[in-house]
């Protein structure tokens, strides 16, 4: 009795881990397979479809297309959301609940929808350009957790340092850059990254917008794999997961990040 | 400009939304005072302090400086320092960089900068720390970096909130000799704004004393806590026994009462509990608390006009719990009222 306890407990740890890491485990280790196709165990030890996925081309232009996305709908997100997080947490506005239950909107909503409902009736009665329409969502899915991040950091900073920035000669403008923005640093490279990781990730908005010759990452492969069953999407995946360990380390070894999240 | 209006407010209106903070207030500061606002909370001593500052709009009336309206200048080109009650350091910048901040703002570079800052620092003992981040500082530290901040501006006025309330008790005596130093070595007028009677007694020249958005006095320290003009500002001041006159009587919860001698023609009469006397007099009481203070013995008396706090000297006999005794409220040593709220 005492035994099969003690043994539960560890038992369930070992099985979540196992759940939530095997799968991951089992694609890296197939981008390493010798073989023709995608399967597991590996058959031998080759690096030749890692080095495939350099060669093509479709591949090169997604990921193109997500780094423009994550990176240019993170900025734009951020350009947006610093200053309205900074109205939401200094002014007491009114309607300020119902903006922040708007621009949390795209979290709760499900993707699908949002993609739907944006490529029916905006994208499509507009005559909005691909990309373009790509660059609007991905910036619409990211700006909650920009104002998000931001508005936590703000709300941890005292509001009285912009006055005393004021009364020592600076104007209102120049405070919120010299006081406000280096003490929020922290929080907006957190947002950077989590919106970063969240527009790289995207599948069902990006399903929707996506068109003829303009794809985000993670459509191409899906699209691959519909037609070629090599392992050269595991080593794709495994690649993508690398860089995103390399972000998070970076930031958490030269930042802090999980200070803020 | 005349000296004794350095800094004037003339009819100013305050107001927080529809609802009005301080109505039409007048006030004259002269030029290197050390003034006090006191007040309870919501007495509007901070908002009138804010809108010195420019940090609050003026709804109407003016603000005058050296001369000149400020009224509608902006806060950021007012020459008004402000120490703030939390001290607002910028928590991202070394302790020689927020006494830097408004300086280098002003185009101060290079050794007259340093210099300054230096002699800034030196002049609040914390020539040591300039390296620091304020959250490495006590809180001490740290106000006395505020004050540097805002000093090597050379203000022409200097508000301070509340400056002591954050200290303990041992740095609030060594922050009290501090800005009475700084006060005296640059002649800065001086406004601060505090809830606590015995910081304005000891500090200021002169005590402004606000209820609700309006001066109910202005006088020095002595004047403040000896001779305070109404009912309020005793209240305020430590005086315990407080009562209206009507007619030459006392107007108490058990009636009109003639006192022991004719008192003086004012609307009310207010005793310290050290005023009153115990074991003569017409009035009868019963002991209902005793508290040792050291030098002194303070009573609570349950008597048929109410409640009254007497004090007297440790050395004379103590009255137990529950004893009978007589008492005296002297009105030659009360202090007459002019109003009564």
């Amino acid at each position: 009795m005492t035994v099969a306890r003690s043994l539960f407990i560890p038992l369930v740890l070992f099985l979540v881990i196992a759940f939530l890491i095997g799968p991951f485990l089992i694609i890296v280790a197939a981008s390493f397979s010798a073989g023709e196709t995608l399967a597991f165990p590996p058959q031998g030890f080759s690096l030749r479809w890692i080095a495939k996925v350099f060669t093509v081309e479709s591949f090169r232009a997604s990921f193109g297309m997500s780094m423009f996305l994550a990176i240019g709908g993170t900025l734009a997100a951020l350009v947006l959301g610093i200053p309205a997080s900074y109205a939401l947490s200094r002014y007491k506005l009114p309607g300020a609940e119902i903006v922040r239950t708007i621009v949390s909107a795209p979290i709760i909503v499900p993707g699908i929808i949002v993609g739907l409902a944006l490529l029916r009736y905006i994208v499509v009665p507009f005559q909005i350009g691909i990309t373009l329409a790509l660059f609007m969502a991905h910036t619409a899915l990211i700006l909650p957790y920009a104002v998000r991040v931001v508005s936590a950091s703000l709300e941890n900073l005292r509001s009285d340092i912009e006055e005393a920035a004021v009364l020592l000669g600076s104007s209102r403008l120049g405070a919120f850059f010299r006081v406000v923005m280096p003490n929020i640093r922290g929080g907006i490279l957190s947002a950077f990254i989590l919106g970063f990781v969240t527009s790289f990730n995207q599948v069902p908005v990006s399903l929707f917008l996506s068109g003829p010759g303009v794809r985000t990452m993670p459509i191409d492969m899906i699209a691959y794999m519909e037609i070629v069953f090599d392992p050269s999407v595991a080593a794709l995946s495994s690649l993508l997961a690398l860089m995103s360990i390399g972000i998070v380390f970076a930031a958490e070894r030269f930042l802090g990040f999980s200070r803020y999240v | 400009m005349s000296d004794a209006s350095y800094l004037s407010l003339q009819k100013l209106t305050l107001t927080y939304g529809d609802s009005p903070a301080v109505p039409d207030l007048d006030l004259d500061i002269r030029k290197g005072e050390l003034i006090a606002l006191l007040g309870p909370s919501g007495c509007g001593k901070t908002t009138t302090m804010r809108a010195i500052a420019g940090l609050m709009p003026v709804k109407s009336g003016r603000v005058r400086l050296d001369g000149s309206d400020i009224t509608r200048v902006p806060a950021n080109k007012r020459a008004v320092g402000l120490v703030f009650q939390s001290y607002a350091l910028f928590p991202h910048l070394s302790v020689y960089e927020n006494v830097a901040f408004g300086l280098k703002l002003k185009g101060m570079r290079g050794q007259e900068l340093d210099a300054k800052v230096q002699s800034g620092l030196k002049s609040v003992g914390l020539s040591n720390f300039a390296n620091r981040r304020p959250a490495e500082l006590s809180g001490g530290q740290q106000q006395r970096v505020a004050l540097a901040r805002s000093m090597v501006m050379e203000p022409k006025v200097l508000l301070l909130d509340e400056p002591l309330s954050n200290l303990d008790a041992r740095l609030r005596l060594e922050m009290r000799t501090e800005l009475q130093r700084v006060q005296k070595e640059t002649g800065v007028t001086m406004i601060f704004v505090t809830h606590d009677q015995a910081e304005a007694l000891a500090l200021a020249d002169r005590i402004v004393v606000m209820k609700s958005g309006k001066i109910e006095q202005i006088g020095s320290p002595e004047d403040i806590y000896n001779r305070p003009t109404s009912s309020f500002v005793a209240d305020f001041v430590g005086f315990e026994n407080i009562f209206p006159l009507e007619n030459g009587k006392l107007k108490t919860s058990g009636g009109l009462i003639n006192l022991s001698s004719q008192p003086p023609s004012a609307a009310g009469l207010a005793w310290r509990p050290r005023m009153v006397t115990l074991g003569i007099g017409p009035f009868r009481g019963t002991v209902r608390g005793t508290s040792f203070a050291g030098d002194s013995r303070e009573y609570l008396l349950d008597t048929p006009i109410g409640p009254i706090k007497a004090e007297v000297e440790a050395s004379q006999p103590a009255y137990a719990l529950g004893a009978e005794l007589v008492f005296d409220l002297p009105a030659e040593k009360a202090a007459p009222l002019a109003r009564f709220a």
